[in-house]
């Protein structure tokens, strides 16, 4: 117990990165998802295949794959640019590739709940919407957005509580998340077991908030819908 | 962009290929066998009986399968317990340490699937099994578990995906799985592009064969739900 205690500070401070990398590639994957759901139902045939290889492809490969891949091709990659440019070697920040990686992967999931969110809005109401003169992106804004985060919420939750998960694998690239500092203190305390528990504890409670923050969005979103 | 190198290390991709699949395999065999209990004890109106299950099956899902996969490969060996019992040769093998961290997380995952399908069972299937005179064994041996696996099958489909994916941390256990042949191939050659996208292909083609199965398999089982043919 003595040794919990100790080594907590670690630990919360892989916590607090682990909560920065979850965040951050949220946002990235809502704006990818975003993206790839209106892609998916344009009329473009280019943008539609284009998000369809996306989602099917990301979803087909184990994360950790495209992770490494993404992580170690891409450290080439960026000095291979570089190269040409005349820069001095770069090392990739594993914070940004991790981030980068965990939105790009999720984008894809979120790009089908999105998809299915858009198309449960009742086209009346996007009618009535150009029936007022707006235009498409009024349309957009005004109406089909703040109407399909109701029906997107459920698939939402679920991805993000899945990557919240994900971003375990971050300790991988060489993160100092909350994984990766418990092995440290696992290893030098010789009580690998109980660190990872406590690890696991805390991942418990990252979802337990964040269903209680879901949980007050779907109220929040279903005001205007009448319950039996 | 080098594929010789990919051509020439073919044969360890096609080890670690039989390796992934072994592994996914039997942890979806031993789950699923877990999963059926757990499930039906789940169900029940009893609370006593019901929390141990619903506990195990929220702590499966709630945390990472790598934390799982840890507490087990660095975790046993902590308990003087096990270290002095026969489970220390068991957990000293890197691929038992994933097999039953695999197989308790799908347990897990499969549980909660198979939960879910058994209380949305129609009660009027359950009332005419009633009223006929069947007994509860019965009951659930000829109507629940069978109309329960026809219904899970989609959601299924996806958790044999899921563990597929999973099983890609067996590559970081110094297991030669799929990932752990492109890891070596990375690790002896520098071509992380090369490596990892073959590791990538392979899973995405077992992916898709696992699409299509599945959908194979529900063609057939929900063919009573098919408009009718003409």
């Amino acid at each position: 117990m003595s040794e919990v205690i100790a080594y907590f500070p670690l630990i919360m401070k892989g916590m607090l990165l682990t909560v920065e990398v979850a965040v951050l590639s949220l946002l990235i994957a809502i704006l990818l998802g975003m993206i790839g759901a209106l892609a998916k139902l344009s009329k473009s045939r280019i943008a539609k295949s284009i998000a369809g290889t996306y989602t099917t492809v990301i979803r087909g490969i184990p994360d950790l794959v495209l992770m490494t891949l993404i992580f170690f091709g891409g450290q080439i990659l960026v000095n291979d640019i570089g190269e040409k440019l005349g820069w001095d070697y770069i090392d990739v920040n594993p914070f940004i590739a991790g981030v980068l990686t965990i939105g790009f992967i999720f984008g894809a999931y979120f790009a089908e709940s999105f998809r299915g969110g858009i198309l449960a809005v009742s086209r009346g109401e996007i009618e009535a919407g150009y029936a007022f003169g707006m235009k498409p992106q009024q349309v957009f804004f005004r109406i089909t957005l703040p109407a399909m985060v109701r029906h997107a919420l459920p698939g939402f939750g679920n991805n993000w509580l899945v990557m919240v998960k994900t971003t375990a694998l971050v300790s991988v690239i060489g993160l100092q998340d909350m994984v990766y500092n418990a092995g440290l203190a696992g290893g030098s305390t010789r009580k690998p077991f109980t660190f990872y528990c406590v690890v696991a504890f805390l991942f418990l409670v990252i979802t337990g908030v964040s269903d209680v923050g879901l949980r007050w969005l779907d109220k929040r979103y279903s005001v205007g819908v009448r319950k039996a | 962009m080098d594929f010789q190198v990919i051509i020439e290390n073919l044969p360890l991709y096609f080890k670690g290929l039989q390796t992934t699949v072994v592994l996914v395999f039997a942890s979806l065999a031993v789950g699923l066998c877990l999963a059926i209990p757990i499930a039906l004890l789940a169900t029940s109106k009893r609370k006593w009986l019901s929390a141990p299950p619903k506990a195990y099956i929220y702590f499966f899902r709630g945390t990472p399968l790598l934390v799982q996969m840890f507490m087990i490969y660095h975790g046993m060996g902590q308990f003087e317990v096990v270290r002095e019992s026969f489970l220390w040769a068991v957990f000293q093998e890197a691929w038992a340490c994933a097999l039953v961290a695999f197989a308790l997380n799908t347990a897990g995952y499969t549980g909660e699937i198979l939960r879910g399908t058994i209380e949305q069972t129609p009660y009027g299937e359950v009332e005419a099994a009633k009223s006929v005179g069947m007994s509860k064994p019965l009951i659930y041996r000829r109507i629940i578990l069978p109309s329960t696996f026809r219904r899970a099958l989609p959601a299924y489909g996806n958790e044999v995906i899921f563990m597929l994916h999973g099983s890609s941390l067996a590559g970081l256990i110094t297991i030669v799985d799929l990932f752990g042949a492109a890891k070596i191939v990375n690790a002896r050659n520098f071509v992380p592009f090369e490596s990892f996208i073959t590791a990538g292909l392979f899973y995405l083609i077992i992916t898709f064969l696992i699409v299509w199965g599945f959908k194979r398999a529900e063609h057939r089982w929900h063919a009573y739900l098919r408009p009718r043919e003409s």
